[in-house]
């Protein structure tokens, strides 16, 4: 049985498709990064998989039970939009509330410490920054000790030292055992994580493959050198080694040799067919 | 995080191979316990927003200085003052449960929190039998002021014993009030949930006899009145204290909306898949 499990899901919204007989199997302790640009489908994905919505055709199932059933959500954490915490309500309040949900949660206290904010417990949650509320939103995901995490944006807004903390938490709840499913605009957020990567647009699986192949899907290599005019050209080849072969059997004379495989951001590009701008998708 | 592994299998042998990561649990927390957790959630979010305790504690006693008190000859009637007393008083918790439910939750429905807390392991039943509780609750807050005035002010007078009979039995009939307005809130948005509360509440309260006692009522309407759950809430409400007896019919009635609302409330909790997709 896997972690979660979507067969033929269809869901619309009045003549918009949201998603298109859409399958995917997520199997216990991966971690898949979920790709796509806004209004693909990845949202309307996640709502199904956590019982929000109903799918028009199709299953889904999490650890082989209707999450629509509040049982079968034992088993999940996500995390609220940044936006959404109970304003008025304080840290310790919030997470004894999510925690309350769950058969065994993690004493509030133990993940306060975690997450750096033991000394924010008595802070209600509309003070917060928008980086503390981030730590806040992926600490609840986490207090029931679910066996399926799904992570909306998890480090949106975040600095480098904030997004690597976090980085190592989701990399430690993996290690333990857990599934993750997560959705990123950083394309390098998913590159640091991910095991797994589908791609998702227009409702539909555009690629779903391991990290490693989705990025050697993009086959072409960036070749760049500075010529003898001084002038810095740039060239992407299939074979970048025949290239290079020919290029010094030529005699041609050229400085400052570089040659780079593609990033997950160029093959992303390739996938949905139009450029990604730098580092963030919209 | 070892906790999980180790905690013991349920007897459920299809469940066995996922034992580990939260998979050997198969139900949800005790209800009481989930609704116990989301009366304290909600009474903490209410009472954080003092205008809007304020404003449920205001409303019942200006509406009895200006509808009650001048009107000396309600005022100075026991029997009188004590029934104006009830039936504002009945009018001041069908308007807050609802106000509170039917444009508090389409509003709840429309925050970017909503949708979490409907992917938590709860079914809709805690969070709806805590609401009902939190809203009376914050009915008794209303009603305190009310009884001072009315104690006070008028004539009015119950025995302790009619004084508790008549706290019970109105939070009692909120519970319809309760219920109609989260069937109206999980099905409309906040702006049509609005108008449609007024066009209920209104209506339902003059035909109830909460404006006017319905001893001035000629027949025709005084048959559709008997048939509200207003009227009904207010007899039984009445009788508990001043002894005034109920209609025979008033009971069933009420019980009869309390059932059909239960039933509206729930199916629009069903029907509502959350925030529309934009």
């Amino acid at each position: 049985m896997s972690a979660v499990e979507v067969r033929g899901v269809t869901r619309r919204f009045g003549d918009v498709v949201a998603l298109d007989d859409v399958s995917l199997e997520v199997g216990h302790g991966e971690l898949v990064g979920l790709l796509g640009p806004n209004g693909a489908g990845k949202s309307t994905l996640l709502s199904l998989v956590s019982g929000q919505r109903r799918p028009d055709a199709g299953v889904v199932r999490l650890h082989g039970r209707d999450p629509r059933d509040a049982r079968a959500r034992t088993v999940l954490g996500l995390t609220p939009q940044e936006t959404g915490l109970p304003a008025t309500l304080r840290v310790r309040e919030v997470v004894d509330f999510v925690g309350g949900h769950y058969p065994d949660p993690v004493p509030t206290a133990e993940l306060l410490e975690q997450f750096g904010l033991t000394d924010l417990g008595k802070r209600q949650t509309g003070s917060l920054s928008g980086g503390q509320k981030r730590r806040l939103a992926v600490a609840m995901s986490l207090v029931g000790r679910p066996g399926v995490v799904l992570l909306d944006e998890p480090t949106t807004g975040l600095d480098v030292s904030g997004r690597t903390a976090l980085w190592d938490a989701i990399r430690e709840y993996h290690a333990g055992g857990g599934t993750v499913l997560l959705t990123s605009h950083y394309l390098e957020e998913v590159q640091a994580l991910a095991e797994r990567v589908v791609v998702i647009d227009h409702g539909a699986v555009l690629a779903d493959d391991s990290l490693g192949t989705i990025l050697s899907r993009v086959g072409a290599r960036r070749v760049q050198l500075t010529d003898a005019a001084g002038v810095r050209q740039e060239h992407l080849v299939a074979d970048s080694d025949a290239f290079v072969r020919d290029l010094v059997t030529s005699g041609t004379e050229f400085r400052d040799l570089e040659i780079r495989g593609a990033s997950l951001e160029e093959a992303f590009g390739q996938l949905v067919g139009h450029e990604a701008t730098e580092g963030t998708l919209r | 995080m070892s906790a999980t592994t180790s905690s013991n299998p349920r007897e459920d042998p299809q469940r066995s191979e996922d034992a580990s990561w939260g998979g050997a649990t198969s139900g949800t927390q005790p209800f009481w316990a989930l609704a116990w957790l989301h009366l304290k959630y909600q009474f903490l979010e209410t009472v954080r927003i003092p205008i809007a305790v304020l404003g449920n504690v205001l409303f019942p006693s200006l509406s009895m200085f200006f509808f009650v008190v001048p009107q000396t000859a309600v005022a100075g009637n026991p029997l009188f003052a004590t029934t104006a007393v009830a039936a504002l008083g009945l009018f001041a918790v069908c308007s807050a449960s609802l106000f509170t439910y039917g444009l508090g939750v389409a509003e709840d429905r429309q925050l970017p929190f909503y949708p979490f807390l409907r992917s938590l392991p709860a079914g809709p039943g805690p969070q709806m039998v805590a609401r009902v509780l939190n809203g009376g609750i914050f009915s008794l807050f209303g009603l305190v002021p009310l009884i001072i005035i009315g104690w006070l002010f008028t004539a009015a007078t119950v025995t302790p014993g009619q004084l508790l009979a008549g706290i019970g039995t109105i939070l009692a009939v909120s519970v319809p009030f309760v219920l109609l307005g989260m069937a109206v809130g999980y099905s409309l948005s906040a702006k049509a949930a609005l108008p449609v509360v007024q066009i209920i509440l209104f209506p339902l309260a003059f035909a109830g006899g909460l404006f006017l006692p319905p001893q001035l009522f000629p027949d025709w309407l005084d048959a559709i009145s008997q048939a509200t759950p207003t009227r009904a809430g207010r007899d039984l409400l009445v009788q508990a204290v001043t002894g005034v007896e109920a209609y025979p019919l008033a009971l069933p009635v009420l019980a009869g909306w309390t059932l059909l609302f239960v039933v509206l409330a729930v199916l629009s909790y069903r029907n509502d898949e959350g925030r529309r997709f934009r």
